[in-house]
């Protein structure tokens, strides 16, 4: 028989299990939402790897609506925008759109851009065999670049899809980095001063 | 004769029980106390306390929106003023109000001679006026204290906060423990030291939802305490949860904080409904209807809380799919609720209804927590919440909800316990007044709410256009003639602690029934030292 004393003490401690337990959980709530997020595209995220494109057939049936939207983070500096504001595509249909940045302030950065899809469905359809939001994009001071991004979108697309915005968000990553020594091979000119 | 002085005579027997209720004296009984009784007391009165420093940060609020245009605070003091009042309001006053009610009227209720865990309990009460302390003290920081909301967004929290948001980390923190450890308490003192007899459906129903809440408060605490680390470390160290440029997602700690947030609702309000379902049956002189429905209602609230998080996100850009299934989650709430709602005027149906304090506020409560949970029925309609999001609608709604049914309740349980804890009726009059009062002028603070909100106000914001400014003066009017209402309330209590008034029969109301009505009034210290024997 045990007392009270000891009955109370196994009670708490298994309720404290429940409550560390529970807090790994918020914890581990982020790796599901990832998951999640990746399995169902609700959050627009677009695969962060190149995909190889597919011989796929090219549905001349459909033609899809695809808008950019760029833009850059508050404190951001650069000018950033798409040399194409919308276009109709096949699906299956292989396009590229190029991208301009300048980078003004006076000193060389490095940027990062993230893409947003919407609806966020047409994430999982959106196939980026290149794209410039891969990796960090340094760019010495007054220096432009036009950056190319290629992609397809799948024919599996649903069909009540003809329509969607690919966002572009520039964030300054200068300070997290440490490669600012790298030059950006999209670059076009170097405003050198006294030239 | 020598033998006689070892037999215990009646008188020493007496004596030793006298001994027992010796109440320590001075400062030292407050900070040492381990009676449930005392530590009840305690935060009661910081709750009340809690009450009247959000209250007077929601007076700035209302001087400020009083008329269209800037007067008298800075939109960033503006921004601090709804964050804190919102934080003090949530977890200084609603919630340990409860947790003093629990405290005082649980082991009375079920018959144990305190909470199981007295050490514990002393500490879970004594780390939170620090906690408010240096929530209270990030306002006069360099740049001012959080500003962001009490629901602490990011990147409102990590990106656009000044470093205060350490101490508003820190603090919730501490409230969260505080919390976790009053919720144990009530679980192990409910499972293990009900007197025998005492069985789970023969629980009065407060203990009963009090039961329920702390599971729910175990159960998503931890996860507050893991949303608020997680905004302090992308904050100050580097990492990435909620920012995009590190691979993170903002929208994530939406989902994190409301898996949280709504069960923390229901922790507001599981109590209340606990409440209302003691006072009725008494007033109207009937045992409660539907007693085990009950039951059943406050178990699948619970339940259900956890699957309707995302109704507050609705406007983040989610797939129609689960716009749909966060939507009919939410609406099926509504049929526990509607439930209890059907179970209190059915107890009133043919009873012998008799109008006393505690009477008058649960018919308040009854009628006005209805009117807001229907307004939160028109808010779980996704397509018209894109209209309703975010304006005064949904203020109006959760001070419907929060106000006129949680503080209300707790408005209730003081009148109807208070004469049991002092020994002593209070004084009627002046809690007619506060009544009336506080009845009249809340109406006219929160009604017009919803009209503004639906003709597009936006909430948190000092300013606001000009067709809304008749509607905002008389909210003003209103917000401040409740905030003196409960200066009343203050005199009251003042005077009922003094122990002045009528002295009460152990009973106190003609109708109530139940083991803390069996016991002298006042309650002694110490009670149910040996267990009663439930029938």
């Amino acid at each position: 028989m045990q007392t009270k004393t000891q009955q109370n003490n196994k009670m708490v401690i298994r309720l404290v299990v429940i409550v560390l337990g529970m807090f790994g959980f918020g914890f581990a709530l982020v790796p599901l939402y990832d998951v999640f997020c990746d399995l169902t595209g609700i959050n627009g995220k677009t695969d962060n790897t190149a995909a190889s494109y597919q011989m796929v057939e090219v549905d001349e049936s459909r033609s899809i609506t695809v808008e950019f939207i760029t833009k850059t983070m508050t404190g951001m500096p650069w000018e950033f925008r798409a040399e194409t504001f919308r276009m109709e595509v096949h699906p299956g249909e292989l396009s590229t759109v190029g991208f301009y940045v300048r980078n003004p302030a006076n000193s060389n950065m490095v940027a990062q851009a993230i893409p947003s899809v919407s609806p966020g469905e047409a994430a999982l359809y959106l196939n980026k065999t290149e794209c410039f939001c891969f990796n960090q994009q340094p760019l010495d001071s007054g220096a432009e670049a036009y950056m190319p991004m290629q992609f397809y979108v799948d024919p599996q697309l649903p069909e009540d899809i003809s329509y969607f915005t690919v966002q572009y968000t520039l964030y300054d990553v200068t300070e997290r980095t440490d490669d600012t020594s790298t030059t950006n091979p999209f670059m076009v000119s170097v405003a050198e001063s006294g030239e | 004769m020598s033998k006689a002085t070892d037999v215990l005579t009646p008188d020493t027997a007496h004596h030793d029980d006298d001994h027992h209720d010796h109440i320590p004296k001075g400062i030292t009984r407050w900070l040492f106390t381990t009676n449930h009784k005392d530590i009840g007391t305690l935060y009661l009165w910081f709750a009340f306390i809690m009450f009247l420093v959000g209250g007077a940060m929601a007076m700035v609020i209302r001087a400020e929106l009083f008329q269209p245009g800037l007067q008298i605070v800075e939109p960033n003091f503006f921004n601090q003023m709804t964050t804190v009042h919102g934080l003090i309001m949530v977890f200084g006053a609603v919630m340990p109000a409860f947790t003093g009610l629990a405290n005082w009227l649980i082991p009375m209720m079920i018959g144990a001679p305190d909470m199981a865990l007295p050490r514990m309990n002393n500490w879970s009460f004594w780390i939170l006026p620090g906690a408010f302390l240096i929530l209270l003290g990030s306002l006069f920081m360099e740049g001012g204290g959080p500003a962001f909301g009490w629901t602490f967004y990011a990147p409102l929290s990590t990106t656009y906060s000044n470093d205060s948001t350490a101490l508003f980390v820190f603090s919730v923190h501490i409230m969260g423990i505080s919390s976790i450890m009053g919720a144990i308490n009530v679980i192990v003192t409910i499972f293990n030291m009900r007197a025998p007899g005492m069985t789970w459906m023969k629980m009065p129903l407060f203990v009963w939802t009090w039961l329920i809440t702390a599971f729910l408060l175990i159960a998503v605490m931890p996860v507050l305490a893991g949303a608020v680390t997680m905004v302090l470390t992308d904050k100050f160290f580097g990492t990435s949860f909620f920012d995009a440029a590190g691979g993170g997602d903002p929208v994530m700690f939406q989902h994190i904080f409301w898996f949280f947030g709504h069960p923390e609702v229901y922790i507001m309000i599981l109590p209340a409904f606990g409440i209302i379902s003691q006072i009725v049956p008494t007033f109207s002189r009937k045992k409660l209807f539907g007693y085990a429905s009950m039951v059943y209602a406050t178990a699948s609230i619970a339940l259900l809380s956890f699957v309707v998080w995302a109704h507050h996100m609705f406007t983040t850009g989610m797939p129609v799919y689960m716009e749909m299934f966060f939507m009919f989650a939410t609406m099926l709430i509504s049929v526990p609720t509607g439930v209890k709602v059907f179970n209190w005027v059915a107890t009133m149906w043919r009873g012998s209804l008799t109008f006393e304090m505690p009477m008058m506020f649960a018919i308040a409560f009854i009628v006005l927590f209805t009117i807001g949970g229907l307004s939160g029925l028109m808010l779980a309609i996704t397509p018209v919440d894109f209209q309703y999001h975010d304006t005064y609608f949904v203020v109006a709604h959760f001070h419907y909800v929060l106000v006129t049914g949680a503080v209300f309740s707790i408005m209730a349980a003081v009148y109807y316990w208070l004469p049991k804890w002092t020994g002593k009726m209070y004084d009627t009059a002046l809690a007619k007044w506060h009544f009336w009062c506080s009845l009249i002028s809340v109406n006219v603070l929160f009604f017009p709410m919803h009209f503004v909100g639906l003709a597009g106000m936006p909430r948190r914001i000092p300013d606001y256009a000009l067709q809304f400014a008749d509607f905002n003066k008389w909210i003003s009017i209103g917000g401040f003639a409740f905030g003196l209402s409960q200066l009343i309330f203050l005199a009251l209590l003042i005077k009922a602690c003094r122990k002045e008034g009528e002295a009460v029969s152990n009973q106190v109301w003609e109708g109530a029934e139940g083991l803390e009505w069996e016991i002298p009034s006042p309650a002694p210290y110490h009670t149910f030292e040996t267990p009663p024997e439930v029938k």
